[in-house]
């Protein structure tokens, strides 16, 4: 008898993982099909994303950013809003609450921006949980700060020095970490990726952000968006921004991807664009990879997007033509990021800057009755300092 | 009839693992070649991987160390292709789902198949995904191996009774490297195993001494030890093939 194949879209997600971990994630599986659907554990998680986390997060209208541009017009999603400053507190505490309620003590994550690991370090000082955050050395110098804020918040920082030392060693060695204890621990896997169930998983507890969008710019605008766009780098914001617009054909769904200095170059970021279908980190879905197989070391300007891999819901929206997924240059980016900050008063993180790059091309080319969404997954105070550095000013955090 | 069977007559089998190209592919050559004569009865061969997420801070070093060296699935190959005009033993690949699947997965096996590899083993494909390769290992004829954690619990049944080859008994959890104790109760998942099927079970994750692998042995058919010898390896380098040798000589010695 064959098992059911779950977890699958399209081709892509499935569990390529050590049986060592088979029972965990077939325990994680089987309570987590029974507590989405657990009106008290609903309860729990609503009351934690309103009373704690700030939700929901506004939908801005960002009038001098439309009148500047001089085409369509442009709403922010402000995950930056969130309490933590990115969209990655939604995940945590729905993972958070699941793993309690699975008896589990402790939590283990991995970071790349550092985002995903205060989120959780948050949540489990929250909820009295121990928490070990693995994070690329290289990293940890990029993203000072937010080392600073995970001890802070009490959490062990492990600096992970294998392979490129940023996000996909720190995932390694997540899941080397996993394989050692799992009685105790719950991985709380931070993007739409890894095997199933975490890219269903996550994206359900980020679909919030597209619930919120539709409710919202139904009351101000009484239709529905053309364009929902967000960063993509496991994907997680993204999916989120997407997932209750899919069904919506006339709703254009737009993924901006990290190029760093260039898709015509080996430092890119760029899954989607420059990719191929391989089997890493527990699923199938679209790598950065040579011509055996070795994944490649990809870059980023930012930590968060600098990843070789793309969650698999985003590889089949892709492979169905319902989502496109755009190329962004880091001095694209890092424009952008100014841009915001200058004509809007707000600071997004290099990660989100992606997304709004990618506004700017595209506003001007539409008409002033068209709507455009944008997601600002993060808040950029974290970037500031390497973005001076960037620009040629040396500026110490 | 699997091969692989036949490393299981000569008493309890001792199965080295040598990552391929670690320092260079000459030394694997003759590091195989001094392992055979010593007594080893199977020889598993890493294909190395840029992100083992199974393996250790030892045999991550080793992956490291051979693509640095120019190492790819081609030249490993060519390798076993030259080895194969000296050594009889039955040999299997160890390499990560993602390097079979790149190549074209057809295409490996095939390849594998004619250049006379008798098993896969690839610690990233449980049983949930072994239709992955599983049809085309079976069109070649080459064993697609199973592994069994101390975590297995309820699916160790499900698993034995579909395994080819011989079954790969992982002592304890986490990833690979020399420890010191293993799960309690390796024996209680090994008895499992032989109610359901008679394919051989060997013991491998952090078995690094004589008296170890002796213990390992009482439970099990064969015994596996990969970081042990890739620590020769990193501390001998081009001279490590006699040390190895006379390693597998006294893990041999200390199993039958």
């Amino acid at each position: 008898m064959k098992v059911a194949k779950e977890g699958r879209f399209g081709v892509h997600g499935g569990q390529y993982i050590p049986e060592t971990l088979m029972n965990a994630i077939n325990e994680l599986t089987k309570a987590y099909e029974f507590y989405k659907n657990d009106p008290e554990f609903q309860k729990e998680l609503s009351d934690l994303f309103n009373n704690y986390a700030n939700r929901p997060s506004l939908l801005y209208y960002a009038e001098k950013m439309t009148k500047d541009l001089g085409g369509a017009k442009i709403y922010l999603k402000r995950e930056d809003l969130n309490h933590t400053g990115a969209h990655k507190v939604n995940n945590v505490l729905g993972q958070a609450l699941l793993a309690k309620k699975m008896g589990k003590t402790r939590l283990i994550a991995e970071t790349g921006a550092g985002q995903h690991g205060v989120a959780t370090a948050t949540a489990a000082a929250l909820m009295g949980m121990e928490c070990v955050v693995f994070m690329g050395e290289e990293d940890t110098k990029r993203q000072a700060l937010n080392v600073y804020r995970m001890r802070l918040l009490g959490a062990t920082v492990i600096p992970v020095t294998t392979g490129t030392r940023t996000l996909k060693d720190a995932v390694s060695e997540a899941m080397r970490e996993w394989t050692t204890r799992v009685e105790d621990t719950h991985y709380c896997l931070g993007s739409v990726m890894g095997p199933h169930p975490f890219p269903t998983i996550v994206r359900d507890f980020q679909a919030v952000i597209s619930k919120e969008i539709k409710e919202q710019i139904l009351e101000k605008e009484g239709r529905l968006p053309d364009v929902v766009m967000a960063c993509v780098g496991g994907g997680s914001n993204a999916i989120g921004t997407f997932y209750h617009f899919i069904e919506d054909k006339d709703v254009q769904l737009i993924g901006c991807e990290a190029a760093g200095r260039g898709i015509d170059t080996f430092e890119t970021a760029a899954t989607v664009n420059t990719g191929r279908l391989g089997i890493f980190h527990g699923m199938k879905s679209y790598f950065c990879q040579d011509e055996y197989g070795q994944i490649a070391p990809v870059y980023s300007i930012s930590a968060g997007l600098d990843y070789p891999g793309v969650g698999p819901e985003h590889a089949y929206l892709h492979d169905i033509g319902r989502a496109s997924y755009v190329p962004i240059t880091d001095d694209e980016a890092v424009d952008a990021f100014e841009y915001l900050s200058r004509t809007e008063g707000i600071i997004p993180a290099i990660e989100s800057s992606h997304a709004i790059a990618h506004a700017m091309k595209i506003a001007p080319t539409m008409d002033k009755d068209k709507i455009i969404v944008v997601t600002v997954s993060g808040r950029g105070d974290k970037d500031c300092a390497a973005i001076a550095r960037y620009r040629g000013e040396n500026i110490y955090e | 009839m699997s091969k692989i069977k036949e490393a299981f007559k000569n008493g309890k089998a001792f199965i080295p693992f040598i990552t391929c190209g670690d320092p260079d592919i000459e030394t694997t050559y003759n590091v195989v070649l001094e392992a055979v004569k010593n007594g080893a009865d199977l020889i598993e061969l890493g294909i190395p991987f840029s992100d083992p997420t199974a393996e250790g801070p030892v045999i991550q070093g080793a992956n490291i160390r051979a693509l640095a060296g120019g190492v790819t699935t081609d030249k490993v190959f060519e390798l076993v292709k030259r080895l194969r005009k000296e050594v009889t033993i039955p040999l299997v690949f160890m390499t990560y789902a993602n390097v079979v699947f790149s190549y074209g997965s057809d295409k490996f096996i095939k390849t594998c198949s004619e250049l006379g590899i008798d098993g896969l083993i690839i610690p990233d494909i449980p049983y949930e995904e072994k239709e992955e390769f599983e049809p085309y290992c079976e069109k070649y004829d080459v064993d697609l191996i199973s592994m069994v954690a101390p975590t297995s619990e309820d699916r160790v049944t499900m698993i034995a009774k579909e395994a080819k080859g011989f079954i790969y008994v992982v002592s304890s959890m986490g990833v690979t490297g020399v420890r010191s104790s293993f799960a309690n109760d390796i024996s209680s998942v090994t008895a499992k195993i032989r109610e359901v099927t008679d394919v051989p079970c060997a013991i491998g994750f952090g078995i690094s001494n004589p008296e170890q692998a002796a213990n390992m042995s009482k439970i099990a058919d064969g015994v596996i030890v990969g970081s042990a010898i890739i620590k020769i390896l990193a501390e001998h380098g081009k001279d490590a093939p006699s040390y190895v040798g006379s390693f597998v000589k006294e893990m041999k010695e200390a199993i039958i």
